[in-house]
């Protein structure tokens, strides 16, 4: 039984049932697929930040030994067509490989195709480019400025998305208010960087029309983009869900990579793999984040409580746009955290630069707008000689509240953010926190404690698609699950998707188990490739938890109801009779006549004479799940509901920092986590341990960094650092629970928790450690070697 | 260039390339697919295997250069088809894994801190642990699964590994 | 990233081994690894032909040599950590080791092969300079040695000549009332350091008879403080004597500056972990062991 009793498998604390073949080695990642005659494909890449590409001569690397094939971008763009972009931008069209321009250092311009990968590497290097370098721009601002070398001429400027929104009284309330501040808060290029690559198997099979994909992948619409971009239909394209993903965290996209090999097996008539070596990978594929700056103004009163505030939001997309220009757009949906402000400017800008196209993050912007948001928080505290924490208190919403209606549109659905954060301080005193700060500063050490309170939002009811591409009007976003019970009475549930490690097999088991009150582990679940599945919108904003949750929920009632009515149609009784109980059906006023499980599969399968009139026989439902509270498009008002669901996380950490080195370590972490109704607690605290470990190294280790030559100085993990066990401290982690209204078990997405809030509040604990210096950093990652400067230059101008 | 590798206890004839790595050998030629590529560069450490009962990297040698050491994989710790070790069952315990990218490697470094420490310390853990990054956990379920897997082997009567 | 294709040979002795190196100016010797693989995989190296010296058993070794301790090139940096003499003898070393990489590059990672590197940052280049030691190479069937001053020039630069392999290191033992201290500063733990500082001196008589003090991983290479070194020795080191030693020792060194850290934080913190090794080896001599960090 979970702890609340209210459920018999869901919340209770079962084994990840994918786990069993992980620690055997027995996944089944896509470097492990093996296809007879398979060939091996390396890519050729620009080394500059910006080029026409010239000649290209093959004919050394042809020669070569177990080379194939060597494709260049103008071939393959006659026979494709370009990839998806996310905003209407005709002019920036984006391709698997560079034509007649590349437009950053790494971009792919040329494909190998050798027996080998080392065949394929030897050739490369023998291909012979010839580039005439042009001019670059490499920094987001600077790309807006006339005059700016432009990254695609066509389209006129380096600006793709430039929008404005008001919400609410902005003017009136900032005239209103008696305190103002701006600053300027910058979240550096950074990403998840799992520790697979994306990788992709394509094959062709002429003689079925079909063109079979193994990819580490975790993106929706996947086979459809293939098959527009290869211009075959998307039935002629099968992808194959049961490849495990090594981790992806939104990033894996692998349109490209899938179109290139794709095209390669169609024309070679074998199949064909990419698997991206990391230089391949940090430099030019699946790989980069957002790189973005704030500017913030909020408008508040004396007692702190913020009425209204102003944020531009410039993106630095990289050299092209698929999806990624949406990031901007999702935060949307919570532009005001967890507070009452009353209205909302906000100018979203997407340009583009000479640097590596930025992919979906997890959290998809969410995480560097909560900074932006939390830092203006902390110095409105500042200002006012306020605690944080109080400033916190006296502008979240109230329980009492709920539902709750932002400016923008969106209505947040339940929370309780007070008892989240009480119960954070009941296990952590404050005080006592606040007491080993001062010894710590005592010792002479800089110490600072940090909080950050943010909301997850979940579910990915992307509106905000149609909100910044008016072309769009998706109002649909689903999920699929099919339950069918076989003539021996075994169960199979079906999920839609790939999976990279957040356990989808086993909520789907434990959901069906909890419906049909039947143990878990006795449902199977598979995951049919496309062609063999309905609709799903893969695990992106959080959702599926909440939409493969909801989507098995709702299939595994459709069969709990219909092995009710055939029960009670057999013992002849009227339904309000028929009692359902863990896989048997009886007569509420006379329990001794029942039907058990076997007898019913018997009648389903075999006995159709005892049926219902009008069944179907056989034990087979499914069902499609549309995200609550969507359907609905953006007003022309630029408001509209986003997510429908809304976690909350409270974040309390110390942190000392060594003020002649500059070096920070986090001494104490606290975690207030809010989901509603955990379905696998194992899951939920991995996930949320594993955000904040990606945040810690978002806020101090990581950045995809260049050199004034636009060339990447950060691409291998020598220079990319990814935090380690070291860095990652132990973390309390206190659960709350306040369901939400709108999903079938009141819970609430997950998979981006911890990450969307640690960045804020290893910021705001650094800088309550340095503010006695009278200094502040708002620019993440906050290294070493410029803390450790900005400090010395403080004491410095502090000591004259 | 033909070599015999001593592979989980058996001899394996093989011909490689002097630029064949130990992973790639492993897992193109001998079929032993746990060892994972995650940057061979020799950071990550997803390539892990036990080099006479040591954790090497293995995208860092040369196939050629291990001959004559005994190799020990994951498939070489797992007791049977469908069995877990004790170490692989804590890991499950504790869901000491998302994706499973990281996990074999996790589990070797796990035996060969066990073999030498049988009862560390979470820092000692935690340091064991520090050559090899995970993206998914943040550490804390990994570290509980070695923990665990400690402990319970420690209640065990079994004999020690008496090799290093 | 798979390496671009090379010859391999396994050499039984130093001597063969130089023989291939004389035979092919493209030819490297290979050791641990650790550094060249990850370069070839990167094709920043390209070898022709590889000449594995792992299993010459000749080349490691621990042993007391004179009035010193002598390492073979090929014993693995693991072995170091866990050895009984050099913990005796040579503590400043064993205080360095456990910071050089992870323990799984440790395993493989050899002494002669991090020295041979030349890496700005390398721990083992920082103590052998600090120590003054003596590295020992062979070529050409003689073996000839090259004080540590006078090895490590620049970053990835040795003197060691065309053709030679580095066969040993040699480490002075100093006698007496002796302390030692090892500071590194990196943006994770076990990351190349932005600065490192390494300290070893002997007391009599309550005052600093004898001290050396290593800056590494600052500049291109290891440098001694010599001007602090002299300006120190016969004090009692007094804290403030010993910091501004240090920071005029180091006034006028150009630092490195790169993504990781900036010049000026090199030279400030150098300053600094110099003087807190300095304030360590004092404390160590004394018996009181406590470290700074």
């Amino acid at each position: 039984m979970s702890a609340t009793g209210r459920h018999r498998y869901v919340s209770t604390d079962r084994r990840v049932r994918e786990d069993r073949r992980f620690v055997a080695g027995k996944g089944r990642f896509v470097a492990d697929v093996e296809l007879p005659h398979m060939k091996h494909v390396a890519v050729v890449t620009c080394p500059h930040a910006a080029a026409r590409i010239g000649k290209i001569d093959k004919r050394t690397a042809l020669a070569m030994p177990g080379v194939h094939y060597v494709l260049d971008g103008a071939e393959l763009a006659v026979a494709t067509l370009p990839l998806m972009t996310g905003l209407d931008t005709p002019n920036v069209p984006r391709r698997p490989l560079a034509l007649d321009i590349a437009r950053y250092s790494g971009e792919w311009v040329a494909a190998v195709v050798a027996d080998s990968r080392a065949l394929a590497e030897d050739a490369a290097e023998a291909v012979e480019i010839e580039y005439a370098p042009l001019p670059f721009v490499l920094d987001a601002e600077a790309a807006l400025e006339k005059g700016s070398p432009l990254v695609h001429e066509a389209h006129g400027s380096n600006v793709l998305l430039d929008r404005t929104f008001v919400w609410g009284e902005v003017e009136r309330d900032f005239a209103a208010s008696p305190r103002k501040l701006a600053l300027r808060v910058k979240w550096g290029r950074s990403s998840t960087v799992p520790i697979e690559t994306f990788g992709v198997v394509a094959s062709w099979d002429p003689w079925r029309d079909m063109l079979d994909v193994h990819a580490s992948i975790q993106m929706p619409r996947f086979a459809d983009q293939i098959g527009i971009a290869l211009k075959i239909p998307a039935t002629s394209v099968r992808v194959h869900h049961d490849v495990d993903v090594g981790g992806s965290y939104g990033v894996k996209r692998g349109i490209k990579h899938a179109v290139l090999c794709g095209y390669l097996s169609r024309r070679l008539g074998f199949p064909v793999r990419l698997i991206e070596d990391r230089l391949e990978n940090m430099r030019g594929g699946d790989a980069h984040g957002p790189e973005r700056l704030f500017d913030v103004e909020v408008a508040f009163d004396d007692a702190g409580i913020v009425r209204s505030m102003k944020m531009r939001a410039l993106e630095n997309v990289g050299a092209y746009a698929g999806r990624s220009p949406f990031q901007l757009g999702k935060p949307i949906g919570a532009i005001v955290g967890p507070y009452r402000i009353a209205s909302v400017q906000y100018r979203a800008i997407a340009v583009v630069t000479n640097k590596t196209t930025q992919d979906a993050v997890r959290g998809f912007g969410q995480g560097p707008t909560n900074l932006a948001l939390e830092r203006a928080m902390d110095e409105v505290a500042n200002a006012l000689g306020l605690d944080p924490l109080e400033l916190r208190r006296r502008n979240l919403i109230r329980r009492d509240e709920f539902p709750y209606l932002i400016p923008s549109g969106t209505t947040y659905d339940s929370g309780n953010y007070e008892t989240v954060i009480d119960k954070v301080l009941a296990n952590t005193g404050y005080k006592e926190l606040t007491a080993e700060r001062d010894r710590l500063r005592r010792e002479g050490k800089l110490a600072g404690i940090g909080i950050a309170a943010c909301l997850e939002p979940s579910g990915g009811n992307a509106t905000f698609e149609a909100l910044l591409n008016p072309a769009i009007t998706t109002s649909t976003f689903m999920d699929s699950c099919r339950i069918n019970i076989d003539g021996l009475g075994a169960i199979t549930a079906t999920m839609h998707t790939t999976s990279s490690g957040q356990g989808h097999e086993t909520l789907v088991g434990t959901v069906v188990g909890e419906v049909l009150q039947v143990d878990p582990e006795s449902v199977r679940v598979t995951r049919p490739d496309s062609l063999n599945s309905l609709p799903s919108g893969t695990p992106v904003g959080s959702r599926m938890a909440i939409m493969l949750g909801g989507a098995a929920f709702h299939a595994a009632q459709k069969l709990k109801a219909k092995l009710t009515a055939i029960g009670a149609h057999d013992l002849g009784i009227p339904l309000e009779r028929a009692v359902y109980d863990q896989g048997s059906v009886h007569d509420r006023s006379a329990p001794q006549n029942k039907r058990g499980w076997a007898d019913l599969v018997n009648i389903a399968f075999r006995n159709y004479h005892r049926m219902p009139a009008g069944f179907e026989p056989g034990l087979a439902v499914e069902h499609i799940y549309q995200v609550p509270t969507g359907g609905v498009l953006p007003g022309k008002d630029g408001r509209v509901q986003m997510y429908p669901c809304f976690s909350f996380e409270f974040h309390l950490l110390l942190i000392a920092i060594d003020p002649d080195l500059g070096r920070p370590q986090i001494m104490r972490y606290r975690l207030g986590h809010d989901c509603g109704t955990q379905i696998n607690p194992k899951i939920v605290r991995g996930m949320t341990m594993g955000g904040i470990a990606h945040g810690i190294g978002a806020a101090l280790y990581e950045e995809f960094a260049y050199n004034e030559e636009g060339q990447l100085i950060a691409q291998s993990f020598m220079d990319y650092l990814l935090p380690s066990s070291h860095e990652v401290p132990a973390v309390d982690i206190v659960d709350h629970e306040t369901p939400s209204p709108h999903t079938v078990l009141g819970q609430k997405g997950s998979g981006e928790s911890g990450y969307l809030g640690a960045p804020a509040a290893v910021a705001n604990a650094i800088n309550d450690a340095i503010r006695p210096l009278g200094i502040s950093v708002n620019t993440v990652p906050i290294k070493v070697s410029k803390l450790g400067d900005l400090i010395a230059q403080a004491r410095e101008r502090n000591a004259r | 260039m033909r070599i015999e590798l001593n592979v989980n206890g058996a001899l394996h004839a093989v011909e490689v390339e002097p630029r064949t790595t130990l992973l790639d050998c492993l897992r193109e030629l001998l079929d032993l697919k746990g060892a994972h590529a995650g940057c061979e560069h020799g950071v990550c450490g997803a390539c892990t295997v036990l080099f006479d009962g040591v954790a090497v990297r293995s995208c860092l040698m040369f196939a050629v250069q291990a001959v004559g050491s005994a190799i020990t994989t994951i498939e070489g710790v797992t007791p049977g088809p469908g069995e877990l070790s004790p170490i692989q069952d804590a890991f499950c315990e504790t869901h000491g894994m998302q994706c499973g990218y990281c996990t074999p490697a996790m589990i070797l470094v796990a035996h060969a801190l066990l073999a030498d420490n049988p009862e560390p310390t979470r820092e000692e853990i935690v340091e064991a642990i520090s050559g090899n990054i995970c993206r998914c956990t943040g550490y804390a379920q990994i570290v509980d699964a070695i923990a665990l897997a400690a402990e319970r082997m420690r209640g065990v009567n079994r004999p020690r590994s008496l090799s290093k | 990233m798979k390496a671009a294709p090379f010859e391999y040979s396994r050499a039984a002795d130093i001597d063969e081994a130089c023989a291939w190196l004389a035979a092919d100016d493209g030819a490297r010797v290979i050791a641990g690894g650790q550094t060249l693989v990850p370069m070839m995989a990167m094709r920043l190296a390209r070898p022709t032909r590889l000449i594995d010296i792992n299993r010459i058993a000749a080349l490691s070794y621990i042993k007391e040599q004179g009035d010193g301790v002598a390492i073979g090139a090929t014993t693995r940096q693991c072995v170091v950590e866990r050895d009984r003499l050099v913990a005796d003898k040579l503590p400043l070393l064993a205080r360095a080791i456990p910071h050089i990489g992870h323990a799984a590059t440790r395993a493989r990672g050899t002494v002669g092969g991090s020295l041979a590197n030349a890496d700005p940052a390398a721990e083992i280049s920082l103590i052998a300079a600090t120590l003054d030691a003596t590295v020992s190479y062979r070529a050409g069937g003689k073996t000839a040695d090259i004080p540590a001053r006078d090895f490590h020039v620049g970053a990835i630069v040795t003197t060691l000549p065309e053709g030679a392999c580095l066969t040993a290191v040699r480490f002075p033992v100093w006698q007496g009332k002796v302390g030692t201290a090892f500071h590194e500063v990196n943006a994770r733990a076990s990351d190349f350091a932005f600065v490192a500082a390494a300290a070893q001196l002997e007391l009599a008589d309550g005052k600093c008879k004898r001290i050396a003090i290593g800056v590494g991983a600052a500049t291109d290479h290891p440098i001694r403080l010599h001007s602090a070194e002299r300006q120190l020795t016969g004090s009692a080191l007094a804290p403030e004597a010993v910091r501004r030693a240090v920071e005029e020792a180091l006034a006028g060194v150009e630092t490195l500056d790169d993504l990781h850290a900036s010049a000026a934080y090199r030279r400030r913190v150098a300053s600094v972990l110099a003087a807190r090794a300095v304030a360590d080896a004092l404390a160590d001599a004394q018996g009181k062991t406590t470290n700074a960090h």
